[in-house]
């Protein structure tokens, strides 16, 4: 941007200088508001949850981040560490401060904590709700400092702007969506942004950061290890098309080294930051860096024939070492089951690793591959734009544009294995969306500008200012004539600031800008205002997904009845609460793995299993459970101690994601670990069916019975309105469970377990009894796993 | 039942009758005794209300000034609220002076009962009557037979009392009525004369009983009312000089009613509400003041949607569903909280203090409340708070730190168990307050941002770069 000042005539050069600066300086400044206002934007379009609904926790995993908050401010950060919490995996119990990524629940706790201190009575709750809108305002700003590394400050702008709102983050970070990714992704964004800004300046003091940026993002969310390969990968590229420098190296080896010693301290990563093959890829890059700064360096101090031969010796030598080296890991690999993998990162690399081998991680729906249109609903109009941005960055190709490319391509392919990734993908979109909409503003404001006569105004900032913010672009022509009235009417004085700002903007590439590319006029102009129809199409359709599609808090559901009153189920609640006053304090409760952290956390019972799904064996038990008769459930359940079953059931409603639906997988997951569970036993000719048709095991199993205990008399058909159709086996009696609530939509129904029978008619003895059962036990041996 | 209520009480009326001798001796440095007493006792809420009438003769040399009320101890520990009034004038221009009553201990009252003494407006001279009308309220006096019910039961309850009038005086003649919700008894003792008209009981009339007469009575009866009890109230009021009063109420509210036997059946309950869970509520009414505004209705695991507010000019009602009906033994807890302007409740006294006028009880009508909490939280530098209330409460102070406060603000905390809705009257709390502290906040807000500017302009001025470049 500084190099076509040449383009204006007639002003001195000191006054031009002044006028620059001053420029810069209220550039500088509006570009300050427009971030400001973007914050609040990314602030207040998530704010849709609570306005809708309620200040309140949404879905299932922010419960449980919820329920951690409440102990840490509760009981202070040891306690924390230590916290071994026997509420849940009844009888297991599960170490909580170890098995946490504890960035979000940290970071919460330090704001209340921060706020409480000042006297500001704001509980626990609120800080959690708004914990995620707060950062995704960080997150926009993030990307700005990225974007503007890459492609100067008009780009960030856009990005930010772009970011703000895009509906794939959105859906993660919505008031009350307090969950890992909502700090996360700006932990991610800021990473690759101070990574970037090291690479562009080679400063240690940005290299430092990063590492701490990483240890941000380590404490926050498993998905760092996207950066700890993404990076390496970069660095690799840069050394292969003959990048390397200096500042690559201390961009680089200080993040591996400092970051790999800060992430072992996170309890949950520990060891696995060395162990695992997620993190391999950093250190053979680590140690490929080393060799080729040695190479370099003995190429600056050797003459030219010397080298060769030091080539020649080092690579025989390296190439037996490497291989020496290779052996070993390969052996230390090859010695762990699943090659040093984690289940979900296998999952990544082969996408149908998941649905072969651990149907956990398959069943649920976020870790299913996306569909076309969750493209289109999660980043709109910037799949389009992508391609553009992407081609920006090879006009022309720097160190840190060849990184945002490599950041897109890989988050493409990540986002196509698992929808929940998508979201990685989303600042990437951003990004080069906001690269191609700024260069794009950039191109065409130029010709606009260049043809009309009368304006012989700067081009370089009139685009800039165009490319800040999609929507206002039109007007932005006469704010810059005011700026240069105002510019020549007041001198200039804050040298530093431009000082500063030069130094700043002196690794963004200004060569091209020389390159005019003049459009013809009315092309430009209706090219600028379809821009901005793609821009308002965008932002009409963030508003939409912010409203309607990502606001429900899924705890609470609501329909509009027909004369446009609003109706309101909130049939969770309504169980947790009861369950939570009304029954014992040290009573277990038996549900799907789902139910887990809402049980524990509004009900503050003590579950068997919960979304945590760590264990795979106990889940399979609770599913074996399910689909088993009454009497082999009653028998695993009590053998549990397990007083209460909670069953989610839709069938008066229309509920779609209840148990009935998701019953399929509970008959997997049983059957995967207990196998005379068997899948095709549920099935009528391969159809999931709970009607007439249905088979007699289906018809007797504890899911179907809890679910559909005296449905019938509801409606005197028994008509499920999910699955619709007749259910299969209408009046039957429970006997090993009875009902003791039902919520006002039957959403939620909850059984006890009946006492066990007293034992009459001549078992008097009670050795003879005992001895009884036990033979019992062994002919059904096979029917129950837990005997 | 009632055979074997009948066989006990003769052997009671022995006791009382010979506790009674022995007291009669020693009660008589005022002689009283109570010519016409009738006692009518109103069971049709959770609540036993009595209305008792006494006609009272000085038969002694001197004049009396008081008249001593006996409970028994069970009695006395449910007994949420007592009032008396002198009638004087015949019967159609009749006027009632309210009287004071205050606790007391009886020395010679047998068996550990309390007495509550009735301080006459007039003191009475020998030979002379009067007329004194009490109403006390007794709390959890209903014991639910059978205990555990199912979902299509009714709820019957055990009533106990005595046929005769425990009093430290002799009566010459007295009845007692007893009226029950419905003309569903299920048997009641005899002490005859004993007559029942359908939802009525009569005992008596009795003639000439000594003093601490007593005859155990057990009446077992049907009693479908909702038997809310609140078993903690937390009202918070705070006050702020801006302009608001912020209420704040946390309810733990259970159902004191016979429990419910493990079952409970939605389709039951939805298809057949007359025959299912007669004796369950899903309920309440809240009579909040009127100009109520940004009233809530929470618990702490969010909103409840199940509320409905109407207001006009003289009142406002917000009727509550707790998230479930409440079967007997369930409990709930919620918060409700609302806003209300500043003018109507608070004012300023004569001589510069501020005072604030409240009404104490519980806003859900028909209901108990076991343990009430009231905290005024007055504004931070107000002084000398001081509670005006009709009745006997505890207080004692504390302070809460709110909205950046720095010494906090005194919270005058106010406790009285047993609280029935004729609690629900004004109280006052005095306090003085210099208006200056109200400027205290914002300006701490606005030196905060000044200096906040002041360091960003000094730091872009001062150079702290170690080398001159």
């Amino acid at each position: 941007m500084a190099s076509p000042e040449s383009a204006v005539n007639g002003p001195t050069s000191s006054t031009a200088a002044a006028s620059k600066s001053l420029r810069n300086a209220f550039g500088g400044v509006i570009a300050f508001i427009i971030l400001v206002l973007i914050g609040v934007l990314a602030f207040s379009i998530r704010l849709f949850s609570v306005i809708k609904y309620e200040s309140v926790i949404h879905e299932f995993d922010p419960y449980f981040n919820y329920r951690v908050t409440q102990f840490l401010s509760k009981n202070g950060i040891y306690d924390f560490w230590n916290w071994f919490d026997d509420r849940t995996w009844y009888p297991l119990g599960r170490v909580i401060g170890g098995t946490v990524y504890p960035g979000l629940t940290l970071t919460a706790g330090t704001i209340w904590k921060v706020v409480n201190s000042l006297n500001i009575p704001l509980s626990v709750e609120t800080v959690c709700v708004f914990t995620a809108p707060i950062f995704s305002a960080f997150a926009s700003w993030a990307a700005y400092l990225l974007t503007k590394e890459v492609k100067g400050p008009g780009a960030g702008l856009t990005a930010a702007a772009l970011l703000a709102m895009v509906p794939s983050y959105i859906s993660r970070s919505v008031a009350g969506s307090y969950d890992n990714e909502a700090v996360a992704i700006f932990a991610l964004v800021f990473t690759f942004y101070l990574y970037i800004k090291t690479l562009n300046t080679g400063s240690l003091f940005y290299a430092t950061l990063n590492a701490l940026a990483y240890f941000y993002m380590v404490c926050s969310w498993g998905g760092y290890t996207f950066i700890i390969n993404l990076i390496p990968m970069h660095v690799l590229l840069c050394i292969v098309t003959g990048r390397y420098s200096s500042r690559l190296y201390i961009a680089y080896a200080p993040l591996v080294v400092l970051g790999t010693l800060l992430a072992s301290l996170v309890p949950v990563v520990g060891f696995n930051a060395v162990l695992t093959s997620e993190h391999f890829a950093s250190f053979l890059v680590f140690i490929i860096i080393h060799v080729v700064a040695l190479a370099y360096y003995i190429k600056g101090i050797l003459s030219p024939k010397m080298f060769k031969v030091a080539v020649t010796l080092v690579v025989s030598v390296g190439l037996a070492v490497c291989c020496a080296v290779i052996a070993i890991l390969i052996a230390v690999v090859a010695s762990s089951p699943t090659k040093g993998w984690s289940g979900r990162s296998l999952t990544l690399l082969d996408p149908t690793y998941a649905s072969k081998y651990i149907p956990i991680i398959a069943s649920v729906s976020e870790h299913q591959p996306p569909t076309w249109p969750s493209y289109f609903m999660d980043i709109n109009v910037l799949a389009f734009l992508v391609p553009a941005g992407i081609i920006a960055c090879f006009m022309p190709l720097t160190d840190s544009s060849s990184f945002v490319i490599l950041y897109i391509v890989t988050s493409v392919y990540f986002s196509g294995v698992m929808v929940r990734l998508m979201l990685v993908l989303a600042p990437a979109a951003c990004i080069l969306s906001g690269i191609a909409l700024s260069e794009a503003f950039n191109v065409l404001t130029r010709s606009i500008k260049f043809q009309l006569p009368g304006i012989a105004g700067n081009p370089s900032i009139a685009s800039e200012e165009n490319g800040s913010s999609t929507v206002v672009a039109p007007n932005d022509i006469p704010k810059t004539e005011k700026t240069e009235e105002a510019a020549k009417e007041k001198p200039a004085k804050k040298n530093r600031k431009k000082e500063k700002e030069n130094v700043e903007k002196k690794p963004t590439p200004s060569k091209t800008e020389k390159r005019l590319l003049v459009l013809p006029l009315e092309a430009s102009v209706i090219a600028v205002l379809l821009l901005v129809l793609l821009g308002a199409f965008y932002v009409v359709h963030c508003v939409w997904a912010a409203a309607e599609a990502y606001s429900a808090p899924s705890i609470v559901l609501t329909s509009h009845s027909n004369d446009g009153g609003l109706h309101v189920f909130d049939d969770f609640r309504e169980a947790y609460s009861w369950l939570s006053h009304n029954t014992d304090v040290d009573d277990k409760v038996a549900s799907w793995w789902d139910y887990g952290y809402q049980t524990t956390a509004m009900a503050n019972r003590t579950v068997l299993v919960d979304n945590n799904t760590w264990n795979n064996t106990h889940i399979a038990t609770v599913g074996t459970a399910m689909s088993s008769p009454e009497k082999q459930a009653w028998e695993i359940f009590h053998s549990l101690d397990v007083k209460y079953v909670l069953v989610v059931f839709g069938g008066v409603v229309g509920y779609p994601s209840d148990d009935i639906n998701k019953f399929l997988w509970m008959v997997r997951i049983g059957g995967g670990v207990f196998p005379h569970i068997k899948e095709p036993d549920y099935l009528r000719d391969g159809q999931y069916r709970i009607d007439a048709q249905a088979t007699p095991t289906m018809l007797n199993c504890l899911m179907y019975k809890l679910s559909y205990f005296r449905f019938v008399e509801t409606d005197g058909k028994g008509f499920d309105r999910v699955r619709r159709t007749e259910i299969g086996k209408k009046h039957f009696k429970l006997t090993h469970f009875e009902e003791v609530f039902t919520t006002h939509h039957w959403m939620v129904r909850i059984y006890k377990l009946k006492p066990q029978r007293n034992r009459i008619r001549g078992k008097t003895k009670k050795s003879k009894s005992s001895r009884s059962v036990s033979s019992k036990r062994d002919v059904r041996g096979k029917r129950n796993p837990w005997h | 039942m009632e055979a074997s209520l009948r066989a006990h009480r003769p052997a009671a009326l022995l006791i009382f009758a010979f506790l009674s001798l022995i007291a009669v001796s020693s009660s008589a440095a005022q002689e009283i005794q109570i010519l016409n007493a009738e006692r009518r006792i109103d069971l049709s809420s959770q609540v036993a209300i009595v209305f008792l009438t006494l006609k009272v003769e000085n038969t002694g040399k001197a004049a009396a000034s008081d008249v001593i009320l006996a409970f028994p101890p069970t009695e006395a520990d449910h007994l949420a609220e007592v009032k008396a009034q002198a009638a004087s004038g015949k019967k159609r221009k009749k006027t009632y002076a309210h009287l004071i009553v205050e606790p007391t201990d009886v020395p010679d009252a047998p068996n550990g009962a309390k007495g509550f003494r009735v301080a006459l407006l007039n003191p009475l001279s020998p030979g002379e009557t009067s007329t004194i009308e009490v109403l006390y309220m007794l709390t959890h006096s209903m014991e639910p037979f059978p205990a555990e019910i199912s979902q299509s039961d009714p709820q019957l309850v055990y009533y106990r009392d005595s046929a005769y009038i425990l009093s430290p005086y002799r009566i010459k003649q007295q009845t007692t009525f007893i009226k029950t919700p419905s003309t569903n008894v299920q048997s009641f003792s005899r002490v005859e004369p004993t007559n029942r008209a359908s939802m009525e009981l009569k005992y008596g009339p009795y003639e000439d009983l000594p003093a601490y007469s007593y005859a155990p009575v057990l009446v077992h009866f049907e009693n479908n009312n909702p038997f809310a009890v609140v078993e903690e109230l937390v009202r918070e009021v705070e006050i702020s000089h801006w302009g608001n009063l912020q209420i704040t109420e946390h309810y733990t509210l259970a159902h004191g009613g016979a429990k419910l036997k493990g079952v409970f059946s939605r389709v039951e309950y939805q298809s057949r509400p007359s025959a299912s869970g007669v004796s369950s509520f899903k309920n309440l009414l809240a009579r909040l003041p009127p100009r109520v505004h940004s009233v809530y209705y929470r618990d702490e695991i969010g909103n409840i949607s199940s509320s409905r507010l109407r207001t006009d000019s003289r009142k406002s009602e917000l009727e509550i569903e707790p998230r479930y009906p409440l079967f007997g033994g369930w409990k709930s807890t919620f918060i409700i909280g609302y806003g209300l302007p500043l003018e109507d409740f608070l004012f300023e006294s004569t001589d510069g203090k501020r005072y604030l006028n409240f009404t104490f009880g519980c806003p859900l009508s028909g209901t108990v409340v076991d343990k009430l909490t009231v905290k005024v939280v007055l504004p931070e530098g107000s002084k000398d708070p001081t509670a005006i209330i009709p009745f006997p409460v505890e207080e004692h102070m504390e302070t809460k730190y709110s909205y950046l406060d720095v010494v906090g603000r005194p919270v005058l905390v106010l406790e009285k168990k047993n609280v029935v809705p004729e609690h629900n009257i004004p109280f006052q709390v005095y306090y003085s307050f210099n208006p200056i502290f109200m400027l205290a906040e914002p300006l701490m807000l606005v030196s905060t941002v000044f200096f906040l500017f002041a360091s960003c302009v000094a730091y872009l001025h001062i150079d702290i770069s170690i080398r001159k470049g």
